[in-house]
């Protein structure tokens, strides 16, 4: 697989932790959505470090968006967080990753379920089921700490007011004043009670940190689902790595 | 090399060599799945080689338990790039589970609980470079790592290293197991930076 050399087009905050960076990409292949790239940082005594982000956009030409959270301590979020400037260079690769895919010509329920960062793939599935007209019943439950940790949060008030799309979320630690549930962690009856019923076979998507997905997954499956239409994707430890 | 990213320095760490190239150090025990972790009890449990004639070999778990289990430590690296250097395991040696399968099979397609596979060549489950590990760390293998018991491969990509393995089918030809028939590599040599297909 050959290394492409994107230029930042674009920096767009999204949190007080993370943004996406837009990138011109020549030659670029296209993707589907779920996908993901590799991202290389090069020093100038050659020393370089790879990491791997998800694609957040639908597939436009030679644009392609990443957003990237702040892991502390790590030497590609960081960058791409902090120094990281329009005009910039930045060596990519992919797109990689066949399974965490969404594709326009699925027709079942889909049901997206996403941790902190984990929005990034599921946004791209969104605006590809938006792009494309799609008339599979979407929803999402989009895990957060507070309404400030919300990535895409004005987009997804759009979708959610001119499109089908379900949008539901869960605060752990700050909900707004009056919300429907107190701040807390993401259970099984609340799983159970804003997705897809099992009954309506709907694919599941589960992206975020590892001890989210595993809970998410054991309670889908104790819901009934069919383990084989749960699809998940688990980002790494918590420390040392991006 | 790169082309050089403005301003970047990045943390270099000195691993004493022990890292293939792209990959970084961690203390944790990272977990990738590509769906829910079954959950198998030991009693239903069941280990089987099959050859490619379709004689079936297979243990229980009280007769798997029972076979010579040896102390295993090793360096892990994950395609995703992270890297555990000596993690300890308890295992059963292919060799010792292949030693009576009488077979000209080249291949091997890993079946697990949850419907995973991925495929190798047979020879790199032979000569002391691959268990069927039931124990981490002085405890009974969480299911989350792959317990009851998984394949463990270290000299490939963590990928190779099946959880909740199941089956082993001898194959005359080489076939692509789940992630291989996603686009990453057929072999997975860490140590060649093997990741996806064509590297």
């Amino acid at each position: 697989m050959i290394w492409f050399v994107a230029t930042i087009a674009a920096v767009r905050p999204e949190t007080p932790s993370a943004r996406t960076l837009v990138l011109t990409v020549p030659g670029w292949p296209g993707h589907e959505a779920g996908q993901h790239v590799d991202v290389r940082l090069t020093a100038p005594d050659g020393y370089s470090a790879v990491r791997s982000y998800s694609i957040a956009s639908a597939p436009d030409g030679d644009r392609i968006e990443i957003t990237v959270d702040t892991v502390a301590g790590g030497e590609v979020s960081t960058y791409l967080t902090g120094l990281a400037a329009v005009g910039y260079p930045l060596e990519i690769r992919g797109p990689i990753g066949g399974w965490f895919v969404w594709r326009p010509n699925q027709w079942e329920p889909v049901q997206l379920i996403a941790g902190g960062s984990g929005i990034v793939p599921l946004m791209a599935m969104i605006r590809v089921w938006a792009a494309s007209g799609s008339r599979a019943p979407l929803r999402l439950l989009y895990s957060v700490r507070g309404p400030d940790s919300i990535f895409y949060r004005d987009e997804l008030e759009r979708l959610r007011d001119t499109t089908a799309v379900s949008v539901t979320y869960v605060f752990t630690r700050d909900a707004p004043p009056g919300w429907e549930r107190p701040p807390g962690r993401l259970d099984a009856a609340f799983l159970r009670h804003r997705t897809w019923p099992a009954r309506r076979r709907p694919t599941l998507y589960v992206c975020g940190p590892t001890s989210f997905v595993e809970a998410v997954a054991d309670f889908a499956t104790g819901a009934g689902h069919d383990p084989a239409r749960v699809r998940t994707e688990r980002f790494g430890p918590s420390s040392e790595s991006d | 090399m790169g082309i050089v990213t403005p301003g970047f320095v990045g943390r270099r760490r000195d691993d004493g060599g022990k890292l293939p190239p792209g990959q970084y150090l961690t203390r944790d025990f990272p977990v990738l799945s590509a769906g829910p972790t079954p959950r198998v009890a030991t009693e239903r449990w069941e280990l089987a080689i099959v050859t490619e004639t379709g004689r079936r070999h297979s243990w229980d778990w009280a007769a798997f338990t029972a076979l010579p289990v040896e102390d295993i430590t090793v360096d892990i690296h994950c395609v995703t790039r992270w890297s555990k250097l000596d993690t300890a395991w308890s295992g059963v040696s292919l060799d010792t589970l292949l030693a009576e399968v009488d077979t000209s099979a080249e291949y091997v397609m890993a079946h697990s609980y949850g419907g995973y596979t991925t495929n190798m060549p047979l020879p790199d489950l032979l000569g002391g470079r691959a268990w069927i590990a039931h124990r981490y760390g002085g405890r009974a293998l969480d299911p989350e790592h792959g317990g009851p018991a998984r394949l463990l491969v270290p000299h490939l990509y963590f990928w190779k290293s099946a959880k909740w393995v199941r089956e082993l089918r001898l194959l005359a030809r080489d076939e692509p197991g789940f992630w291989e028939d996603a686009g990453y590599h057929s072999y997975g040599d860490p140590w060649r930076e093997q990741r996806y297909e064509g590297d």
